[in-house]
């Protein structure tokens, strides 16, 4: 019985490491969602920052300067969204599209050319990297049943930025429900004209909320090369931040809901690996791809209507402009 | 508060100018409005009464002029700076976010710090205080989307008191407004006017300004034409202000050879995607060898019911026969079968409905008619037919230039409205709609346009012509109904007709009439004529 | 020349000129930034494209790619829709093309052999792109969303298939069994060699006549049928269509299924033109480059393929690159498809005022004029 328990926990435990980034992506998404700019970049946004944060921190040996400068990259492509799509009122998916895209040879080119190991960047040593944190007296307390295999392995041995991640979202709450600028920002994504004639700027509102977003993206793009992982690889992102997308619509745009979607996800990503090549009496071997395929098959059926209803903010996807 | 000082003025605007584009919206406005009084703005949709306010507002940027408010002058360059001078504004359509809760609405803007907590908490007291005061009861902690409309609208107006207004803009508050509704707000404007309130009401309906306003002005075509003060005045004269006297246009018409009604339209009614009611049990009768002139306010119910008609919109209940098919809400008929049958529409709005800028003329020619075996041979669409038939068209109707190739936004409006109705006309349909036929045309084209449509008529074919401008109604049709509020507000026969009944019909401000009284009148007619009818099918199907 | 017709030559000529030029030169900056001189960079890579007959061959094999996907793209564009499930499409493509050859009877000829396993391609990609049309014409859900969804599930099906059900048996790499010769797309030097002429090999097979067929059936269909009349009107103007008497729904499940099946058609060239069997990740960046390549081709097959013709030369000039050069990658060239996008799609209208306001300002007499008319 002990057994399955503690694969249980190791199995929770990956859960959280994997669903970290997806929960800093998607917070960031759910500012540029909420403030009516789709923001479909996630994706290539924390692969530029991953980039950013694995070569800087290789460069200058400390994680931190590379998660300053992942920060900053990421921000920077926040703000060409914004260039395109608020002040040029371009397309929000062909801006998000083209940054995606753009990253992803990007990303290459550069570390090709900065440290010629065919694309990736150097393999960090432990002291540019985020380790993993025990916390106090987590061989200790490891006796205790049941509390103590909880503490020592889920809940303490991760890295700074696993915990920045899920204390970054009663945050999130915070800041969206109980601010001012919260309020501004649900209100700009409902109704922008609301928001104009109470004599507000739409078009700074929605810069503020996708450079939120950036720092978010950032972060989670740091986590992915300097912490998760020791180095850049090519496309290392793999689609994260089109999952962090369906997280955000399946968790109807509200934080702790969008939290448990990645922790939904993340559980499915952990135990697919868990469960590869294991004979499951009964059922027999499950393919992997099932569960991989899971959470798209679940946004898609969302989406359909099929199991609730998953209704974005009105004014979202929509550039503002004021008509006569 | 209770100060009211009635030598100065609450707001004087001196010849404010605004154009957008080619449009030129408010021509050398002036506006004087007294202090605590309430003070009405009348003229038809488009009469630039809106953009004015908006400029007042500080939504717009007026291109000259000058904006005084309570003694001092302004140049708003947003609307935070006219909140501040002490305007508030409620909008025809409410500025609220629905999922919000009153309260959050009321603060959005001034939430009197970076957290929110102790704003909400401070204006709930002067809400709850506001509310007394004003008799403005609302609860304060449900969202936007389970209030009534007439509540929504009490929340604008809480939000622009919270905001310190002591000047006070409505558009059109009574549109959406149920009668006692209506009322309601009246009283709180009584409170309001009590408590030193200036009150600018916007609107075309007539009886209102007849019942609560001070003083009234009238504009009309972006400019100011009139100020009166409102005891000194009457329903007619603001109604023929309102509507303007212009030049008759002469059309030669034999009288009418009315025969057998190919459309029978009973208790239509239209409702829009917020359940509202656009189109209330509206019944007629359309005859072929008639026009049957559709007049009223813009925005009463007109494009609602020509996009009924031409099975565009999905009616909520009623029924229309049409050329001997029925159709109701249930079986509806779409735009393509219609056409089919016989039916042609142009629409009130080229640019929206009536052609593609983007496209070139002769594809534009061909909107609603790129089945047509004419122009088809097996799969093939042939252009060079495509554009024949454009060439054709726009000989017919002296379409300059004559180019099938030009894209269809670079010809003038006269030009595209001279090409859509050749489009439609020149099928020969049994049944033609045609809405606001000369919006934005020269002269010279609005009487070759009049011509076509009594040639029409005079072939034998049942025209309907929805148009605001009266005296396109007045030489056009044989027959007309009335539209107000989207219910038939009057029926008259063109000879008996006069502007000032029709602008007393288009305010509603005459005795209400039973919509199917008219109806009874025609049973006798219809049935004397209904092999008439029958014989109009088989044709049809003929065709077909 | 009136304003009109100067505002007319803006949008159609100079704006779409300014935002390739200006990817170009953003590219230079890139260029600039790893310490490559673009125009070196250049000429290496117009040799790699077109200076060797080998070179021409590849080239154009991959153009055929992105003639394939650029149409896809267009097609979707031209109904309003943005299918951005290209890559998607294109895979399970692959899966129609593939099963219909493995489950023929191989000894079949190559006339049963090729139009079947074309028809599979269209089929199968535009099946992929039926669902997310469906969901969204019937359902209200947002296309975009789906379709991106559907490229993941597509990857996760395609791995699923090629590791459990489709392995040739005894391998260990997730690949089907050889495509019997006779499903083999003819290429174009054995092509020529029974004519006489001697080419270079290169993967260059006879899919590039199905795309520039393609090309010429887009064109046929979008301009000179009924059906592509109704579905160019909605993609302009959706109210107006509806007056027209089209259906907007069947709108999108036509456009999207013709979109899925050009899609699906870059297995056609990849697969039973070149590779031979059904291989994983085959189709990888070509429904995204097709997004390029329809933003710069105007959403027109011409400009199309003169899009997808540069898109195949940087493609195999990459290649030569990365040979000639260190330091640098073919993936200059996924940088240029962003670049692409950024400049020809998201920022559109960037010059657009600045050019109106400098090349057809607004005259006060013509507007005074243009309300009186």
């Amino acid at each position: 019985m002990s057994d399955v328990f503690l694969t249980l926990l190791l199995t929770l435990d990956a859960t959280l490491r994997v669903s970290a980034p997806l929960v800093l992506a998607a917070m960031a998404g759910l500012f540029a969602e909420r403030s009516g700019v789709v923001d479909i970049g996630l994706e290539g946004k924390m692969l530029a920052s991953a980039f950013a944060a694995a070569s800087v921190a290789a460069v200058v040996g400390s994680p931190w300067a590379g998660l300053g400068v992942a920060i900053i990259v990421s921000c920077g492509f926040a703000m060409l969204h914004g260039f395109a799509t608020i002040t040029h009122r371009g397309d929000q998916i062909v801006s998000g599209v083209a940054i995606n895209i753009l990253v992803g040879g990007l990303t290459i080119i550069l570390g090709l050319a900065w440290f010629h190991q065919g694309g990736l960047t150097p393999a960090l040593n432990n002291e540019s990297r985020f380790l993993s944190i025990t916390l106090p007296y987590a061989q200790q307390l490891a006796f205790i049943p049941v509390l103590g295999p909880i503490y020592k392995e889920l809940i303490s041995g991760h890295n700074i930025l696993v915990y920045l991640a899920f204390g970054v979202v009663p945050m999130v709450w915070w800041v969206v429900f109980r601010t001012r600028f919260g309020l501004r920002l649900r209100a700009v994504g409902e109704n922008p004209k609301a928001v104009d004639t109470a004599g507000l700027s739409v078009i700074k509102l929605r810069y503020k909320a996708l450079l939120v977003g950036g720092v978010l993206c950032g972060i989670a793009g740091a986590y992915i090369s300097t912490a998760h992982n020791a180095q850049f690889t090519r496309d290392m992102t793999a689609g994260q931040g089109y999952i962090a997308l369906a997280a955000l619509i399946f968790g109807k745009w509200r934080p702790l809901t969008v939290m448990l979607a990645c922790l939904l996800f993340g559980f499915l990503d952990a135990l697919a690996v868990r469960l590869q090549g294991v004979v499951i009496p009964g059922i027999g071997e499950i393919p992997v791809q099932f569960i991989e395929a899971a959470p798209y098959l679940l946004t898609v059926i969302l989406l359909a209507g099929f199991i609730g209803r998953a209704i974005p903010p009105k004014a979202s996807g929509k550039a503002y402009l004021k008509e006569r | 508060m209770n100060l009211i000082m009635t030598d100065t003025f609450a707001i004087e605007l001196t010849d404010i100018d605004k154009r957008f584009g080619a449009v030129h919206a408010n021509n050398k406005v002036c506006l004087q409005v007294k202090r605590g009084n309430i003070h009405g703005i009348v003229g038809e949709n488009g009469a630039g009464k809106s953009t004015l306010m908006s400029i007042l507002y500080g939504f717009y940027q007026a291109d000259a002029g000058q904006i005084d408010v309570l003694g001092e002058t302004y140049t708003f360059t947003d609307s935070h700076q006219a909140i501040a001078a002490g305007i508030g504004m409620v909008h025809q359509h409410f500025m609220l976010v629905e999922n919000f809760t009153v309260l959050e609405n009321v603060i959005l803007g001034c939430e009197g710090g970076a957290l929110l907590a102790d704003g909400l908490a401070a204006a709930r007291k002067e809400l709850t205080r506001l509310g007394d005061e004003y008799g403005l009861k609302v609860d304060l902690d449900t969202t936007i989307d389970q209030l009534s409309v007439g509540l929504q609208q009490r929340v604008e107006i809480l939000k622009a008191l919270y905001k310190g207004a002591k000047i006070l803009i409505l558009d059109e508050p009574t549109g959406v407004l149920t009668p006692q509704e209506t009322e309601e707000l009246f009283r709180i404007f009584n409170a309001l006017k009590q408590q030193g309130v200036t009150i600018m009401l916007i609107t075309h309906k007539l009886r209102e300004i007849m019942s609560i306003t001070d003083q009234v002005s009238v504009m009309r075509a972006g400019q100011m034409v009139a100020h009166r003060d409102t005891q000194d005045t009457s329903r007619e004269e603001l109604a023929e202000l309102m509507v303007g006297r212009k030049v008759l246009l002469q059309v030669d018409k034999k009288p009418a050879n009315i025969r057998a009604p190919l459309m029978k339209v009973k208790r239509l009614t239209v409702a829009d995607s917020q359940g509202i009611n656009r189109l209330k049990d509206v019944s007629f009768e359309l005859r072929a060898g008639e026009v049957l002139g559709v007049a009223g306010v813009s925005g009463n119910g007109q494009t609602e019911l020509l996009e009924a008609l031409s099975g565009i919109t999905p009616m909520t209940s009623g029924s229309i026969e049409v050329l001997g098919f029925e159709m109701d809400a249930k079986n509806p008929l779409t735009p393509d079968r219609l056409r089919e049958l016989g039916l042609a529409h142009v629409p009130e709005d080229r640019h929206r409905m009536g052609l593609i800028v983007d496209f070139s003329a002769s594809e534009s020619a061909l909107l609603g008619y790129h089945t047509d075996p004419k122009v088809n041979s097996g799969i093939w669409l042939s252009n060079s037919k495509v554009e024949a038939n454009c060439q054709a068209l726009m000989t017919a109707f002296d379409v300059r230039p004559a180019d099938p190739q030009l894209k269809s936004a670079n010809f003038s409006g006269g030009n595209q409205q001279k090409l859509i109705l050749a489009r439609e006309m020149e099928r020969n349909p049994d049944v033609l709609l045609i809405g606001q036929p000369t919006r934005g045309v020269d002269i010279g084209a609005i009487e070759f346009i009049h011509q076509r449509i009594i040639d029409m008529r005079d072939a034998g074919k049942a025209v309907l012509l929805v148009s605001v401008e009266l005296d396109e109604i007045m030489s056009v049709s044989d027959r007309i109904i009335v539209l107000c509020d989207g219910e038939i507000s009057g029926r008259i026969n063109t000879a008996d007709a006069d502007e000032r009944t029709l602008g007393m019909m288009m305010a509603n401000a005459l005795d209400p009439i039973d919509p199917l009284q008219t109806m009874d009148d025609q049973q006798a007619f219809s049935k004397q004529e209904s092999n008439q009818v029958s014989s109009q099918v088989a044709s049809q199907e003929n065709k077909l | 020349m009136n304003r009109d017709t100067r505002i007319t030559w803006i949008n159609r000529l100079l704006l779409p000129l300014l935002n390739i030029l200006t990817a170009f030169a953003a590219t230079a900056v890139v260029f600039w930034l790893i310490d490559v001189n673009p125009i070196e960079a250049a000429q290496v890579l117009i040799y790699g494209a077109f200076g060797y007959k080998e070179g021409i061959g590849y080239t154009i094999y991959y153009t055929t790619n992105f003639i394939f996907t650029g149409l896809a793209v267009a097609v979707a564009f031209h109904a309003g829709l943005f299918n951005i499930g290209g890559e998607g499409q294109a895979y399970v493509g692959g899966l129609g093309a593939g099963l219909v050859i493995l489950f023929l009877d191989p000894t079949l000829g190559a006339w049963v052999f090729i139009p079947a396993s074309i028809i599979g391609a269209l089929l199968f990609g535009g099946l992929w792109a039926l669902i997310p049309a469906y969901l969204q014409a019937y359902r209200g859900s947002h296309i975009v969303i789906t379709t991106i969804m559907f490229n993941f599930l597509a990857a996760s099906l395609m791995v699923y298939l090629m590791v459990h059900v489709l392995r040739e048996v005894g391998q260990m790499t997730p690949q089907s069994e050889l495509f019997p010769t006779n499903a083999w797309m003819p290429f174009v030097h054995d092509v020529a060699a029974g004519f006489g002429y001697s080419i270079e090999a290169s993967p260059l097979n006879l899919s590039v006549l199905l795309a520039l067929l393609c090309a010429i059936l887009v064109w046929f269909f979008l301009w000179q049928t009924r059906w592509g009349y109704a579905i160019r009107a909605t993609g302009k103007n959706g109210t107006a269509a509806v007056y027209g008497g089209i259906k907007p729904k069947r709108i999108i499940i036509v456009a999207m299924c013709i979109s899925g099946a050009l899609a699906g058609l870059v297995s056609v060239n990849e697969l039973v033109g070149y590779q031979h069997r059904l291989i994983m990740d085959f189709h990888l960046g070509y429904g995204f480059g097709g997004i390029a390549v329809a933003l710069m081709g105007r959403n027109h097959p011409v400009g199309i393929i003169v899009a997808a013709l540069l898109f195949g030369t940087l493609y195999q000039g990459g290649a030569e690159l990365a040979f000639e050069m260190s330091g640098i990658s073919r993936d200059i060239v996924v940088v240029m498809q962003g670049l692409v996008i950024l400049f020809c799609g998201a920022l559109e209208y960037m010059y657009r005022p600045w050019l109106i306001r400098s090349l057809a300002p607004v005259n006060k007499q013509e507007v005074l004029v243009g309300a009186a008319a």
